[in-house]
């Protein structure tokens, strides 16, 4: 109507005696919202599959009585009433009752502020429970990386299991149990870096409670920014630079780049840098690997591997994409490769430490930060992971707001980016920036236009077909790791038609990551996007192979884009990596010590590769000579090294690709050997 | 020869079972069933079936082998009263707490025998790995009220007295055996 | 289709006449009742007592007809479902006499073989009495407890071989699928069965006839069609008997059912408590399969069916729908919103008709005789009949069938005998109320004994027929106990899956100990009651809607009951312990003094020998008396 075009007359719909239009929605929740009724869920999320759990979105129906809203489709001609006496009591006994089931910590609630739990108890007028307290402490997990899990202030609302499940593909939380002993857990309550959790963080973004959180660094920090004896540098994602003013209650997409540097430097950092530097480079090391892979007949599609969650996912799900990913080192961890090679020659250390932190709209970044192939003599190239809320946290600490600060620049030279590494920050932006890249050097001259409006978009799945010259270059930008299983079906069935995929865990990619002030609603993530795209207008350059100070930096430091320096430099390698840990099963009497341990991987690879067979023969040869007092069997579930099963282990020697032949020799040397002790794991 | 004592007592904790012939099972019960996840309710009987209980490496297997996460198969297998993760006793005691039993005073039933065996509301299992104790809403045999059902067996009108009799009655054929 | 090939009608008639002919050859038959009260009564003993007794006397006996190559036999020793009558079992029916011995163990065997096989006499010590005229009852017919009933549904339960399809066939069976399958169309199906008035047996009452149009109009191919067997309610047994005794019933309903809709592929969801359901189920699906009533063209129709067995894992929660559809899925069985309805997206996403055992087990006969002739039993609303489970304090406790429109007083004194005191003695005292529904259901009392039960007239009174336990509760029940008992069973079963449920029962639950246990105050009542008005309107699932139902009820009824344990911290009927001192029963206490040694208080006093007495103004009803005493002598929190 907006545009002018004649459009037959909306059918329509009443809320509380308002008719409003039908467009579309999914369900009366939906018509209600828009019409600024904000009724109140836990457990309603337009993105995930409708759960009906919570029962605070309850409101009268005319013919039907009192019905979830979040489970009545719009229908023209229907009645509600959503706010009656019957209803309103009802919203708040609910409240009640999870408040009698809670722990009430909250001042010391990470999520105090923008609990939705308390936000509601307060709305609902709630001034003292009726109920018995019957909440029995949990205990509290710390175990991962980028996560903290605290089953005591959780609602049951099911948002995080849905999201890993039905965005991700991953399911590392379920519900377990039943009735009052349900609650959301890793498989076999196992602590969750324990279980094929893939730090992604949108449970914490979906989460109404804090229930599930980034795992905060912030006092490390302070405590390095305090230390006379450090040099401390930040690093600052693309994505941060859009996110952080909602914090500070701006409007979603408000660029604050300048003011969050200033805002690093008031709280004590010697020098704020861009990671849309080492996005550049990214770009110029992926590209290079691109073409040489797409001229050379090497292994396509390349997947991008910039999101460690995504990595993580793939070295679990998908060890036979792993030779496809880019081997590219993410932004983040080749800053803090390059901020140890350049830093020095700009800042004098004078025998100080340099502490690299950085900012991230990312809690996997806080995982991928502390593997162990990125830290080196016991040093980290990153040391600390902190988020865009974490920042804002900082800044509040010591009372500072963000539009009472004079926008400030980066420092240079790790402050000078094209807006190839700026775009980084959405779903698309990778593949763009490369394009803006391979494009030039497949048509041996700048591209007339450098956007590419093919690759953005919001769907989990897109594709384009980008035509230079004689050449099709085909892409798939891919949001959402479940979306990921489609493209390896085809790569495994010989039918994938892509070069280049571009693979973010979270939908919108970066800007709404998981380290950002909570949002995960399609608003929000659009105003982000566009912010991003519009700061790369606002750049002086467009492509990363333009960037000056990059340019020098090779020069200075690794030679070409894809020589061997930067290759020794900037590039990583992966690794096979099992779901579960600590879980094998035994299939002879328990007890292994004093024998010969002999583990065979029933893992899904080596099922394929007749592992199960092989196990059934060597049960048989191990009854058949008498051994059992002398070996022990067991199946284990991944050796994390899946295409080259079957894998056996005999006394922890790996031996792959095993034939009952091998396996049976290996357990007569084992036992002619001395007993081995026992290694302590 | 410590070593050797050591390992005949590993070995009767696992009873007769030859090795192999659990995984074996668990292979074919997968099998059986095309491996199908939709049929994880009817596997994770049968593996019970097998094992007496759902070991949580068996869990494991069965969510790798059927492609499932195994966060969601140990929540299936928590969700439902029948399955067991850890092992029960040689004797599952099930005394029915349905309305009808309740009325004829299975609660006096339960008491007694949790009592005799020392058992508890949280306690289910004797040390000795003997009972199972467990109350179970209905066992559908309102008619003979109060009901308790030992492994299979289904006894009916069991005054406390008589449940009591019915322990000392398996404790004296234990210790002969 | 071949020339040679049989119609449908042939092939039924076949089977008919096979079963006449070597049903026939055998002189007698003795009707073992192998339901599930009879077998833990010893009924198998008693079989095999007498097949061992017959074949001392060089009788021939058989204990399954034998189709294909029929054996001479002159008895035939068969086994049925269950007949209802549990209390008085193991049963023993002797045919063609029609002689029913009750509480027969297998000592009883020889005297029966010699008195009434071999001397045509009976024995009278093995036959019925009835209380009220003190005479003996020689067959079923004379027993006012099957006098009353209307067996309609269970007619078969109790004599036929539930493992003989062909006996199910000549007694009329499949002969309604026949004629759905061969002259219907599916429309008409759906509208004989919505004329027929048949209303779902599971709980709600929905019209099932609505509710296979439903599905029916549904677009696709893949639609399905479940039986929900799992039969939850504590103190319910009605779908059990019905497998058990006629699974063929059962088949035959879903395969019309499946025919009405366009379903291929069904589930029988049958609760893993039932071992001897699921094994009978099994089997009549074998048998229908290789009768041709089960599979691919069925009775030459060109409609194929395939029925698979499903045992529950243990989940009240699924004889919900959608927590059904998804344990049937594989998954925790919690519910889903509805909408969707199971009949638009159900198992898998596709149209599903989900019914109940004895609404299924309805359909052949509806089918077979009509919608009209269904009408002429029941209500106008509630056509048909309606199966209970009868318990409690009652005396004749047992499966039992009835028209809707029947009352208490019919069914309490009639059919169940009167009402009966702790010890099981019948008593003139009135029932204090009965609850029907289990604990979804409310209370019935007293000024309700002449209210026709239907749909319709219990859920005016806040009760409802649900799945059809009837526990009949003396006046020595406390009524908040047995809100609590149900409120406990709610919360154990409670999926967890919705706030109001999941954590409403939970605080209703602690809100009636705190009533039991005399620590409740003048708020207790009412957060109790908005407490359980918020689960009953706001819940997610019809667990959670109903789970509330026991205290509304009993709240109604009862008020001054719940008064008593609040202000008064009196529980009325002496049961609940804290609110009950112990009393030294006279007769019992020798006078040994220890109770008054352990009395923290020194509430208790006696002379040496004499027996002893309890100050209840002192006493603090700690229950240390109880433990101490050795001979049994002081009781508490029972009605003295």
């Amino acid at each position: 109507m907006k545009n002018g075009i004649e459009q037959p007359i909306a059918e329509t719909m009443f809320v509380d005696g308002r008719e409003l239009p039908i467009e579309g929605e999914r369900n009366v929740l939906e018509i209600a919202r828009k019409a600024g009724i904000d009724i109140p869920t836990f457990c309603y999320h337009s993105e995930l599959s409708v759960y009906g759990a919570c029962r605070l979105c309850l409101v009268e129906v005319e013919g039907r009585g009192v019905q979830a809203s979040c489970s009545v489709a719009p229908e023209p001609g229907l009645r509600v009433k959503t706010n009656t006496r019957q209803v309103r009591d009802i919203r708040k006994i609910s409240i009640e009752l999870l408040l009698a089931n809670h722990d009430m910590n909250c001042p010391t609630c990470v999520r105090s502020a923008s609990c939705r739990l308390r936000e509601l108890s307060e709305r609902m007028g709630i001034e003292k429970l009726r109920y018995k307290a019957v909440h029995t402490p949990r205990e509290i997990d710390r175990s991962a990386a980028a996560l903290v899990r605290d089953p005591n202030k959780c609602v049951l609302c099911g948002d995080c299991v849905r999201a890993c499940h039905e965005i991700q593909g991953v399911g590392a939380i379920d519900f377990a149990f039943r009735g009052a002993a349900s609650a959301v857990v890793p498989a076999f309550c196992h602590n969750l870096d324990a279980v094929e959790c893939v730090n992604c963080g949108l449970c914490a973004t979906v989460c109404p409670t804090g229930a599930l959180t980034p795992k905060p660094e912030i006092d490390s920090v302070w405590k390095d920014l305090d230390d006379p004896d450090t040099v401390v540098v930040a690093q600052m994602a693309p994505a941060v630079r859009v996110g952080l003013g909602e914090y500070f209650g701006m409007p979603a997409g408000t660029i604050t780049t300048g003011e969050a540097v200033a805002a690093l430097k008031a709280i004590g950092f010697d020098k704020v840098y861009d990671t849309a530097f080492t996005a550049d480079m990214t770009v110029l090391e992926e590209g290079e690997e691109f073409l040489a892979r797409f001229a050379g007949g090497g292994r396509l599609p390349l997947f991008t591997s910039c999101c460690p969650a995504w990595v993580k996912y793939a070295e679990q799900y998908h060890h036979e994409l792993l030779p496809h990913l880019s081997s590219c080192k993410s932004p983040q961890q080749m800053f803090g490769t390059v901020a140890r090679r350049v830093l020095p020659n700009h800042i004098p250390l004078d025998g100080k430490r340099l502490v690299v932190v950085a900012v991230m709209p990312c809690t996997a970044k806080k995982y991928e930060a502390k593997q162990e192939k990125f830290i080196t003599d016991g040093q980290p190239d990153v040391d600390h992971v902190i988020t865009t809320a974490e920042l804002g946290l900082m800044l509040r600490q010591v009372g500072l707001k963000l539009d009472g600060l004079e926008p400030q620049s980066f420092d240079m030279p790790l402050g000078f980016k094209s807006g190839a590494g700026v775009i980084f920050g959405v779903s698309g932006g990778v593949t763009e920036a490369v394009l803006r890249y391979a494009v030039e050097k497949v048509h041996g001259a700048p591209p007339a236009d450098v956007t590419f409006h093919e690759v953005r978009g919001e769907a989990g799945l897109r594709e384009a077909a980008i035509q230079v010259d004689d050449v099709e270059l085909r892409v798939a930008i891919v949001q959402g790791l479940a979306n990921v299983r489609a493209i390896a079906d085809q790569i495994r069935d010989g039918n994938c038609p892509y070069h280049l995929v571009e693979v973010m865990s979270c939908p919108g990619g970066c800007v709404c990551g998981a380290g950002q002030p909570h949002t995960f609603n399609p608003a929000a993530r659009r105003l982000r996007t566009r912010a991003i795209y519009n700061s790369d207008k606002t750049l002086e350059f467009h492509k990363a192979q333009d960037n000056p100070e990059l340019q020098r930096c090779y020069a200075e430091h690794f030679g070409e884009a894809g020589s061997h320096a930067a290759h020794q430099a900037l590039h990583t390698a992966y690794r096979q990596r099992r779901r579960l840990h600590e879980i094998d099963l035994s299939v002879g009497s328990n007890g292994t010590a004093d024998r010969v341990r002999v583990r065979v991987c029933v893992g899904t690879g080596c099922f394929l590769n007749g592992s199960q067979e092989l196990l059934r023969q060597l049960i048989g040869h191990v009854e058949r000579n008498g051994l059992e007092q002398r070996v022990a069997v067991s199946a284990t579930f991944c050796m994390e090294n899946c295409g080259h099963g079957a894998n056996v282990s005999v006394n922890d020697t790996p031996i792959e690709r095993c034939s009952l032949e091998d396996v049976c020799a290996a357990i007569e040397t084992a036992l002619a050997s001395p007993p081995a002790a026992v290694p302590q794991l | 020869m410590r070593v050797e004592e050591k390992q005949t007592t590993v070995d009767r904790e696992t009873g007769s079972q030859t090795i192999g012939r659990s995984f074996e099972k668990v292979c074919e019960i997968l099998d059986h069933h095309q491996r199908n996840p939709a049929m994880l309710i009817p596997i994770l009987q049968a593996v019970q079936a097998e094992y007496r209980y759902l070991p949580k490496e068996a869990l494991a297997y069965v969510a790798t082998s059927l492609g499932l996460p195994p966060a969601r198969v140990f929540g299936v297998a928590t969700f439902y009263a029948h399955f067991a993760l850890s092992p029960k006793g040689k004797y599952v005691i099930h005394v029915c707490d349905g309305t009808a039993c309740h009325v004829k005073n299975s609660q006096g039933l339960v008491d007694a025998i949790r009592k005799r065996l020392g058992l508890s509301e949280d306690k289910h299992t004797t040390d000795d790995m003997l009972f199972t104790v467990e109350t179970v809403s209905c066992v559908g045999a309102c008619g003979l009220a109060p009901v308790a059902v030992i492994n299979e067996a289904v006894h009916r009108q069991v005054s406390p007295q008589a449940g009591v009799a019915a322990i000392e009655k398996i404790l004296e054929s234990e210790e002969q055996a | 289709m071949t020339t040679t090939a049989k119609t449908p009608t042939e092939i039924l008639a076949d089977a008919e006449a096979a079963h006449r002919a070597v049903a026939g050859a055998v002189e007698r038959r003795i009707i073992i009742c192998a339901g599930t009260g009879c077998v833990a009564g010893g009924a198998l003993a008693v079989r095999d007592a007498f097949a061992a007794k017959l074949d001392t006397l060089g009788l021939r006996v058989t204990i399954a007809l034998e189709y294909e190559s029929p054996a001479a036999a002159d008895v035939y020793l068969s086994k049925s479902g269950c007949q209802g009558f549990c209390q008085m079992g193991p049963l023993v029916t002797i045919e063609p006499e029609g002689v029913l011995y009750t509480k027969v163990q297998a000592e009883d065997v020889a005297e029966i073989v010699q008195t009434t096989l071999m001397g045509g006499d009976v024995v009278e010590r093995l036959l019925y009495v009835d209380p009220r005229k003190r005479e003996h009852c020689r067959s079923k017919d004379d027993i006012p407890f099957y006098q009353r009933q209307e067996r309609t549904a269970l007619k078969e339960c109790g004599s036929l071989d539930p493992e003989d399809i062909r006996e199910y066939i000549a007694l009329g069976g499949y002969h309604g699928a026949r004629r759905a399958l061969c002259e219907m169309t599916p429309e008409e199906i759906c509208a004989e069965v919505l004329r027929s008035g048949l209303r779902g047996r599971g709980g709600g009452g929905f019209p099932t006839g609505r509710k296979w149009e439903l599905t029916r109009v549904q677009p696709g191919h893949e639609k399905y069609v479940i039986c929900n067997g799992d039969e939850g309610d504590p103190g319910a047994f009605m779908d059990r008997s019905l497998m058990e005794g006629n699974p063929h019933a059962v088949i035959e309903g879903m395969l019309i059912a499946a025919r009405a809709v366009g379903a291929r592929t069904g589930y029988v969801y049958v609760r893993m408590e039932y071992p001897l359901a699921v094994k009978r189920l099994r089997r009549a699906v074998d048998d229908a399969h290789r009768f041709g009533v089960l599979g691919a063209d069925i009775l030459g129709s060109g409609f194929d069916f395939e029925l698979k067995i499903m045992e529950g894992a243990g989940a009240f929660v699924c004889g919900e729908e959608t927590a059904l559809i998804a344990s049937v899925e594989g998954k925790r069985g919690m519910p889903m919103p509805k909408p969707p309805f199971p009949a638009q997206s159900g198992l898998r996403g596709k149209p599903t008709v989900i019914n109940n055992v004895e609404t299924l087990a309805a359909i052949p006969l509806i089918l077979r005789t009509g919608a009209e002739a269904y009408r002429a039993r029941g209500t106008a609303n509630s056509p048909g009949t309606k199966t209970f489970a009868l318990t409690g304090h009652v005396a004749n406790t047992g499966l039992i069938e009835v028209p809707f429109g029947a009352t208490l007083n019919e069914i309490v004194y009639e059919i169940g005998g009167g009402v009966t005191d702790n010890a099981g003695r019948i008593t003139d005292r009135p029932f204090k109320a009965v609850q029907i529904g289990g604990p979804s259901g409310g209370c019935l009392v007293g000024e309700h004994a002449d209210l026709p039960l239907d749909f319709d007239s219990l859920g005016s009174v806040g009760a409802m027929v649900g799945s059809g336990g009837l526990v009949v509760m003396n006046d020595t029940t406390c009524m908040v106990s047995v809100a609590r008992f149900f409120m406990q069973f709610a919360q154990n079963e409670s999926c967890g899956k919705c706030v109001l449920c999941r954590e409403g029962t939970r605080q209703m639950l602690a809100l009636l100990d705190e009533i039991i246990a005399g620590d409740a105050d003048e708020t207790t009542l009412t957060v109790l009651e908005q407490t359980a008005q918020a689960v009953k309107t706001g819940s997610l699932c019809g667990l959670g809607k109903t789970a509330p139902n026991p205290v509304l009820s009993t709240l109604h009824y009862f008020k001054e009951e719940y008064e008593a344990h609040v202000f008064d911290k009196r529980c009325p009927v002496g049961a609940c312990k804290a609110l009950t001192p112990p009393v030294i029963l006279a007769e019992k206490c020798i006078g040994c003094g220890l109770c008054v040694r352990k009395c923290p208080v020194k509430a208790i006093a006696g002379e040496k020998k004499q027996p002893h007495v309890i100050d209840h103004q002192t006493c603090v009803k700690c229950g240390v008396c109880l433990d101490a005493c050795k001979f049994g002598a002081i009781v508490q929190g029972v009605a003295v």
